[in-house]
């Protein structure tokens, strides 16, 4: 009941963000996360940021992370 | 009062272009043909005359209903010439002649027919195939889904090769060419209701030229398929249920893109049932394996391939076991069929 | 990382040698339950370490008479059905939204947001948007509710099925549920309303709570905290989720909840009537609440001879003593929600794994 990712804000206009993980580019609403700024990174459920995620704490345990520089590779070019 | 239809320009297709008159006349001449690039089509016979250099063929048939149409790394037109292609490649035949059908609906645009049609020429002449014989039909607005297209082929076998589920035993290893779920990853991520933008690409690859090598220089070879629908999962239950043997495969060794992982992830989906356009998996014996390896991994299309785990025997009933990342063992079960985004 | 699982691991057994006796854990969630079998969790357990899989399933725990009123309303022309995916294929008394989706007004969508968005560009029908899950995606459905009350998006609504947790967990137990020796709390869930929302259950009913996130070693780590706490006689409160979790939670997505819904009594399938676990809208919002707007209301389903999900929910049974589980009842043909579920226990145990 809970699926949910960590992804980076590489975009936010208001509550309006763009967050990526390994160069996959999803909108998303901060409205549950009026903190949130741009770089950090954040769990993201149903379209919406819920919580800040630790990035220290979460390269000890998730896999996808743990390789933080790929993560963040977002060099190539985008489609779609 | 029938009225002649100069070869004015067209932008859609009309019903009419399906009539098989004049209009589907200028459809053929003016853009099939030069699509295609293919002299043994422009004699336009009702049906190709092929000259087979052995008695012993292969034959199948798909239909492509892929969207969206247009995609990163290929279109529907490259999609129906490697999916025909790899089908008679991995039952162990050289590719030579393929049939192409068109069902396309009234109001399709003609410029997108010109764009698949180049896509299908290119593919096929790069591959050193033909196309040598086809068919358009056009049907109303809404009765076919822009465009399908249908394909039969026809492949040598190559002599001595013998593929079968028969020969598949214990220890035999399963090894594939690449990395898994990039092309189902890349048509889910363009679905209009979950669209995302990304550095995902489809694999849609013609794989003959690969397989034709391995079968040419290692002896041990039993079966090879194209994971494609239902991904990995399907193709190795399919292999669990026809041998009556189990599988086991290992997560480590699964070569997969992180980006690939992560759009999954977000989505809820199990990687291994995610369509392959441009994969294979071998079984071969366990003294033939490195020798496979080293052939594809000296191959553009095989530079990842690994082991990815072996045939092994059953317990109770056929099953595929994969060992996790973690070192715990799991079932992986045939796909449903559809997968489904999920949030929960 | 595999580091840290071994350590972990090692250390579960330790605790479990100590313990000698069973122990069961439950899990209240079923991205939980997905992600144990997916990684082959259960696997590398010891043999009297028993994990069972609670009604945490937002999709399993939802009444047929819910999902009855959904398919009642994709039978109309002038009403669109926004779902997430996990829903599609629930069935109800006849067919599923699966079996609707011919009809082409049946939209899976992959937030709330998109729902809204339907009700936008389609101002001749009204949107209802299939609102399932607990607290973690009870937020997204409060922030689309005031959105469309803002923009006055009269078209839009929703039939709410968000359900709590914590009364879940105190109903299980309050039945004298002596089974469950722990609990292992849900990370996300917990995102929102705050690891402390269980410090309730462990003050009440002695039983650790550990909350842990989805990843395996996370898993491993929450398990093996509670290994600990149990060989040491002790039941208390801990997060291994700091990565995300806090004490108090997401204040702002807590607030929209309470300024959107209220809770009343439901009834979950399987485990009954539970006071004050379901989610409804306050009368402030009550225009966009789809029961009100068309006059229906849930009919308590029928229960379905031989389906044993309320058990299996309960941590009663595993899905292989349930007399349907792999016969007549398989993901291919589900009976029970617990099958249709990609996370339901049933179609987990079937999919991932049939020994432990």
């Amino acid at each position: 009941m809970c699926l949910a990712i960590p992804a980076r804000i590489v975009e936010l206009e208001q509550d309006v963000a763009v967050v990526d993980a390994m160069g996959n580019r999803y909108k998303t609403k901060t409205t549950l996360l009026p903190e949130a700024r741009i770089g950090d990174l954040v769990l993201v459920h149903a379209g919406f940021a819920i919580s800040l995620v630790d990035e220290e704490e979460a390269k000890q345990t998730w896999q996808l992370i743990a390789e933080i520089d790929q993560f963040d590779d977002t060099q190539n070019k985008l489609s779609g | 009062m029938t009225q002649i239809m100069r070869t004015s320009k067209h932008d859609r297709i009309l019903l009419a272009h399906g009539g098989g008159g004049q209009l589907m006349d200028d459809l053929i001449r003016q853009h099939i043909l030069p699509g295609l690039k293919n002299d043994a089509l422009n004699e336009l016979g009702d049906s190709a005359k092929l000259d087979l250099t052995s008695g012993s063929v292969c034959f199948t048939t798909d239909s492509y209903v892929v969207k969206p149409l247009f995609f990163n790394g290929g279109d529907i037109g490259k999609l129906a010439v490697c999916g025909t292609v790899n089908d008679l490649a991995v039952a162990g035949s050289k590719p030579v002649a393929l049939t192409l059908s068109f069902i396309i609906e009234d109001g399709f645009e003609i410029e997108l027919l010109d764009k698949i049609l180049a896509s299908i020429g290119e593919t096929a002449d790069r591959i050193g195939v033909n196309i040598v014989t086809g068919d358009t039909k056009t049907v109303e607005a809404g009765a076919a889904d822009r465009i399908f297209i249908n394909t039969a082929g026809i492949g040598i076998r190559l002599p001595g090769v013998e593929l079968g589920f028969e020969k598949i035993v214990i220890g035999d290893k399963i090894i594939i060419n690449g990395t898994i779920g990039d092309h189902g990853m890349t048509i889910i991520s363009q679905r209009e209701e979950i669209k995302f933008q990304s550095q995902l690409k489809s694999d849609c690859a013609p794989l003959a030229d690969l397989t034709c090598e391995l079968l040419a220089n290692t002896s041990g070879i039993k079966f090879m398929r194209d994971p494609t629908r239902g991904g990995l999962a399907a193709t190795l239950n399919e292999i669990a249920r026809s041998t009556t043997l189990s599988v086991e495969i290992r997560e480590n060794d699964i070569p997969i893109r992180p980006a690939v992982l992560a759009a999954a992830d977000m989505l809820g989906f199990d990687v291994l049932t995610i369509a392959n356009e441009g994969k294979f998996i071998v079984v071969v014996s366990p003294e033939s394996a490195d020798d496979c390896l080293s052939i594809s991994r000296n191959h553009p299309l095989g530079k990842e391939a690994k082991i990815i785990g072996e045939i092994v025997e059953t317990r109770d009933a056929p099953l595929v076991e994969i060992e996790t990342r973690i070192g715990g063992k799991r079932i992986v079960q045939m796909p449903y069929g559809r997968e489904l985004p999920r949030i929960c | 990382m595999l580091d840290r699982i071994n350590k972990a691991q090692s250390d579960i057994n330790a605790a479990c040698e100590a313990i000698g006796r069973q122990i069961n854990i439950m899990e209240v969630c079923g991205t939980h339950t997905v992600s144990i079998f997916r990684n082959g969790i259960r696997s590398i357990l010891p043999k009297n370490l028993k994990l069972l899989s609670g009604p945490g399933c937002p999709v399993c725990v939802t009444d047929q008479g819910y999902i009855d009123v959904v398919l009642q309303l994709a039978d109309r022309d002038d009403c669109i059905i926004s779902t997430y995916g996990d829903m599609i294929r629930v069935p109800g008394k006849e067919g599923s939204l699966e079996t609707k989706q011919a009809k082409a007004n049946v939209k899976v969508v992959l937030s709330s947001e998109d729902a809204l968005q339907l009700a936008r560009d389609n101002p001749g029908r009204t949107v209802v948007f299939v609102a399932v899950g607990f607290e973690t995606t009870t937020p997204a459905t409060a922030v689309v509710v005031k959105e469309a009350a803002a923009e006055a998006v009269n078209n839009f609504c929703i039939l709410s099925g968000h359900k709590l947790v914590v009364p879940a967990m105190r109903t299980l137990l309050s039945e004298k549920n002596d089974n469950i020796n722990a609990f292992l709390c849900p990370g996300h869930v917990s995102a929102i309303i705050g690891y402390g929302a269980f410090a309730e259950i462990v003050e009440e009913f002695s039983r650790p709570c550990v909350v842990a996130g989805f990843e395996p070693v996370q898993i491993i780590e929450g398990l093996c905290e509670i290994c600990r706490q149990l060989s040491a006689g002790k039941a208390e409160l801990k997060s291994m989720y700091s990565a995300v979790v806090t004490e108090k939670g997401n204040i702002a997505a807590q607030k929209i909840i309470d300024e959107c819904f209220e809770p009343v009594d439901g009834y979950w399938r399987g485990v009954g009537k539970i006071p004050q676990s379901t989610l409804k809208l306050k009368d402030k919002y009550g225009q966009f609440d789809a029961f009100e707007r068309f006059g229906i209301s849930e009919k308590p389903s029928e229960e379905i001879k031989g389906c044993r999900c309320g058990e299996v929910l309960c941590g009663l049974i595993e899905p292989p003593e349930c007399g349907l589980f792999g016969r007549s009842c398989t993901p291919q043909e589900p009976i029970g929600p617990c099958m249709v579920s990609s996370e339901g226990a049933c179609a987990a145990w079937f999919k991932y794994g049939r020994d432990k």
